[in-house]
C-alpha cells in the first residue's frame, strides 16, 4: 500500500509524544460515522420491520429466515430453501468473477508493458490509464447505456459494417451488466499489477532465458510467482466492488440482471421498503467480502512463504 | 536483454484497453456536440445543449445541484486533509505506539467496505440518532470516505522528508509549532495539495453514499444526473457529463503535475 511506512516505524519520532492526540480526529470521525455505524447495522439487521419501513426494537432473526427459507405464498407451508435471494447472491459472484477474469486478461498484459517501458515515459501511460478511474462512475455508466441501446452508436456501427442485420439488444442484460463492471474496474487491476512488474528483478527472466527457457515457460515459473502479490491485490480490488456495484447492474441491467448492490437499494426505497432486511443483505455481503480478504491474505501469505 | 521483457500482442492488448478505457468518454463527448434534440440521430454540430444546460428549463435544478455538490467537496475535502495530515503525521512521525496497526486499518475503512455497506450503514446511523438527511449528513459522510484518499499522497510525502530538517530547525531553538509551520508545512505542501484535490474529486463522483443519506428534495449534481438519466438520456445530460469529465481530468492532472513537481523539487 502506497500510505504505508516503508519500515522506519520507530525511527522518525518527533511527534511521538503527539501520536494520539493526532489521530483522535481520525478515531472520532471514522470511529463514530463509519465503524458505529457498520457494528449499528449489524444489530439493525436482528431487528423487527415495523409496516412503515422503521424498525421495532425487538430482537429476531426474521429477516435472516426471509433470506434463506421460504413457508410458501400465504407462510403456512414446510419450510424449504428459499432460492430467490441465493440466486441473486450466486449472479452477483459469477459477474463479479467474471468481471475480475477478464480484467486479468487485459489487464495484466497492459501492466507488463507499461512497466517494461522507458522510466521516463512510464508516467504518462500509467497516467491514461488513472485518467478514466477518476472520472465520476456515473458518467461512465452513462456513457455505457447510451452507447449499448438498441438504437446505439455500437449497434449502428455493427449494421454499417454489415456484421449484424438487426440491432442487438444488449441493453437491460447480464452481459451489458459484465461490461460495465469490467469497464468500471479494469484500472484497479492494472495499477497494483504494474507495481508488482515494475520491482521485478529482471535478471532473473534472463537467468531463465540463459537455462533455455521459453519465453512463456519464463513468464509461467518466474514472473508469475515473483507478480504474484501484485495479481492478489488486483484481484480483491476488482472483486470486491464488483461484488456490490449498484450503478452498473441498475443502469445497465434493468429487471433481469439483478445485484446484490439493487437489492440492498430496494429495501431502503419508500414504504415497500424493509430495513432490518437491507440490513441483514448487506451483513451477509460483508461476510462475502471479508472471506474473499481472508482467502485473499491466506493466498498471499502461501505465496511469501 | 530486451527479450525478456517483451512479449508478442502486448502492445495490442494495452491499445485494447485504453480504447476501452475512452472510447465511451469520448462518445459522449462527441454527442454532447450534437445540434439535433434526439440523441440518436446526428444532426450536426453545435454547442446548443451547452447553452441548455446553463439556460435550459432544468437549468435552475441542476445549478442549484452543482452548488451543493461544490460546496460539500469543499468542506470535506477540506476537512478530510486536515484530519488525514494529523494522522499522516502520528503514523509517521510518531514512533511505534499501542494502537498504531488499530489506526492504520481504522484509516483504510472506508476502502475496504463496500460502498453500499457504508451507505446503509450510515443512514441507518443517522436514522437512529435523529438527525435529519441533507446537506449536514452528506458532508459528514464526505468527510469520512475522503480521510484514506487524502491520506495516501500525503503519507507518501512526509514519508520522503526526512526527519532532519524540522530537528536542526528545533536545535536553532524553533518551537515545535515553528519547526511545524516554518519547516515542515511547506515541504508537505504538493502532498496536502495533491490529497486535497483528490478528496474533493472523490466527493464530487460519489453517488451510491450521497444516494442514501441525502434525505427528500436535496440534490447533488450525480443524483441530480441519475434521477434525470432513470428518465431517458437527454442531450443535455450528454453536455454536462462532458463538463464533469473536462473538470475531473483537470483537477487530476493537477494533482499529478504538482505531485511531480513536488517529487522533483524534493529535498
Amino acid at each position: 500500500m502506497a500510505g504505508l511506512p516503508r519500515d522506519e516505524a520507530g525511527t522518525a519520532a518527533s511527534y511521538a509524544s503527539l501520536a494520539r492526540p493526532l489521530l483522535l480526529p481520525t478515531w472520532l470521525i471514522i470511529g463514530v460515522f463509519l465503524l458505529l455505524p457498520v457494528l449499528l447495522m449489524v444489530v439493525y439487521s436482528f431487528l423487527t420491520k415495523e409496516f412503515r419501513g422503521g424498525v421495532e426494537w425487538t430482537f429476531t432473526l426474521a429477516a435472516y429466515e426471509q433470506f434463506f427459507v421460504t413457508r410458501g405464498l400465504f407462510g403456512d407451508e414446510p419450510p424449504s430453501i428459499e432460492w430467490t435471494y441465493i440466486i441473486i447472491f450466486w449472479r452477483s459472484i459469477w459477474q463479479a468473477a467474471l468481471a475480475t477474469l477478464l480484467c486479468l486478461v487485459i489487464g495484466f498484459p497492459t501492466a507488463w508493458f507499461i512497466a517494461t517501458r522507458p522510466p521516463q515515459s512510464r508516467g504518462i501511460w500509467l497516467f491514461l490509464i488513472t485518467i478514466p478511474y477518476w472520472v465520476n462512475l456515473l458518467i461512465r455508466t452513462v456513457s455505457l447505456r447510451f452507447i449499448l441501446r438498441d438504437n446505439g452508436p455500437l449497434n449502428d456501427a455493427l449494421i454499417v459494417t454489415g456484421l449484424i442485420d438487426a440491432p442487438l439488444p444488449i441493453l437491460n442484460s447480464d452481459v451489458a451488466v459484465q461490461i460495465g463492471l469490467f469497464y468500471s474496474y479494469l484500472p484497479f487491476m492494472v495499477l497494483p499489477i504494474y507495481a508488482a512488474v515494475e520491482r521485478f528483478e529482471f535478471a532473473l527472466s534472463e537467468a531463465a532465458a540463459d537455462l533455455y527457457a521459453n519465453r512463456w515457460q519464463v513468464m509461467l515459473h518466474v514472473v508469475l510467482p515473483a507478480v504474484r502479490p501484485g495479481i492478489l491485490a488486483g484481484t480483491i480490488l476488482v472483486f470486491i466492488p464488483a461484488l456490490g456495484a449498484f450503478l452498473a447492474p441498475d443502469l445497465l441491467g434493468g429487471a433481469k440482471a439483478f445485484m446484490i448492490g439493487s437489492l440492498i437499494d430496494e429495501q431502503f426505497r419508500g414504504s415497500q421498503g424493509n430495513w432490518p432486511f437491507g440490513a441483514a443483505i448487506s451483513v451477509i455481503l460483508m461476510t462475502l467480502v471479508l472471506i474473499a480478504l481472508f482467502i485473499q491474505a491466506r493466498a498471499a501469505s502461501r505465496g511469501a512463504s | 536483454m530486451k527479450g525478456v521483457r517483451h512479449y508478442p500482442g502486448f502492445l495490442a492488448i494495452t491499445l485494447v484497453c485504453l480504447a476501452v478505457l475512452y472510447v465511451p468518454l469520448l462518445v459522449v463527448a462527441v454527442y454532447s456536440f450534437n445540434a439535433s434534440t434526439s440523441i440518436t440521430k446526428w444532426g450536426g454540430f453545435s454547442l446548443r445543449w451547452y447553452v441548455d444546460v446553463f439556460t435550459g428549463p432544468e437549468a435552475e435544478r441542476f445549478g442549484l445541484a452543482t452548488w451543493n455538490s461544490l460546496t460539500i467537496a469543499l468542506i470535506a475535502a477540506s476537512i478530510a486533509t486536515a484530519v488525514a495530515m494529523s494522522a499522516a503525521l502520528a503514523m509517521i512521525r510518531g514512533g511505534r505506539f499501542r494502537g498504531r496497526g488499530a489506526s492504520y486499518a481504522l484509516i483504510n475503512l472506508p476502502l475496504m467496505v463496500p460502498e453500499m455497506v457504508v451507505a446503509v450503514a450510515t443512514l441507518i446511523f443517522f436514522t437512529t440518532i435523529g438527525l435529519t438527511t441533507g446537506y449536514l449528513t452528506i458532508v459528514l459522510a464526505h468527510i469520512t470516505f475522503c480521510i484514506p484518499f487524502a491520506y495516501l499522497p500525503i503519507a507518501a510525502r512526509l514519508s520522503g522528508i526526512e526527519d532532519s530538517y524540522e530537528q536542526a530547525a528545533r536545535d536553532l531553538y524553533a518551537t515545535r509549532w515553528q519547526a511545524f509551520r516554518l519547516v515542515l508545512l511547506p515541504l508537505l505542501g504538493p502532498g496536502l495539495m495533491s490529497g486535497w484535490l483528490l478528496a474533493f474529486i472523490i466527493s464530487l463522483d460519489d453517488f451510491i453514499i450521497t444516494n442514501f443519506v441525502k434525505g427528500a428534495g436535496m440534490e447533488t449534481l450525480p443524483t441530480a444526473i441519475f434521477g434525470s438519466v432513470k428518465q431517458g438520456i437527454k442531450p443535455n445530460i450528454m453536455a454536462i457529463s462532458s463538463l464533469m469529465l473536462l473538470v475531473s481530468i483537470l483537477f487530476v492532472s493537477l494533482s499529478y503535475i504538482i505531485n511531480r513537481r513536488g517529487r522533483r523539487a524534493a529535498p
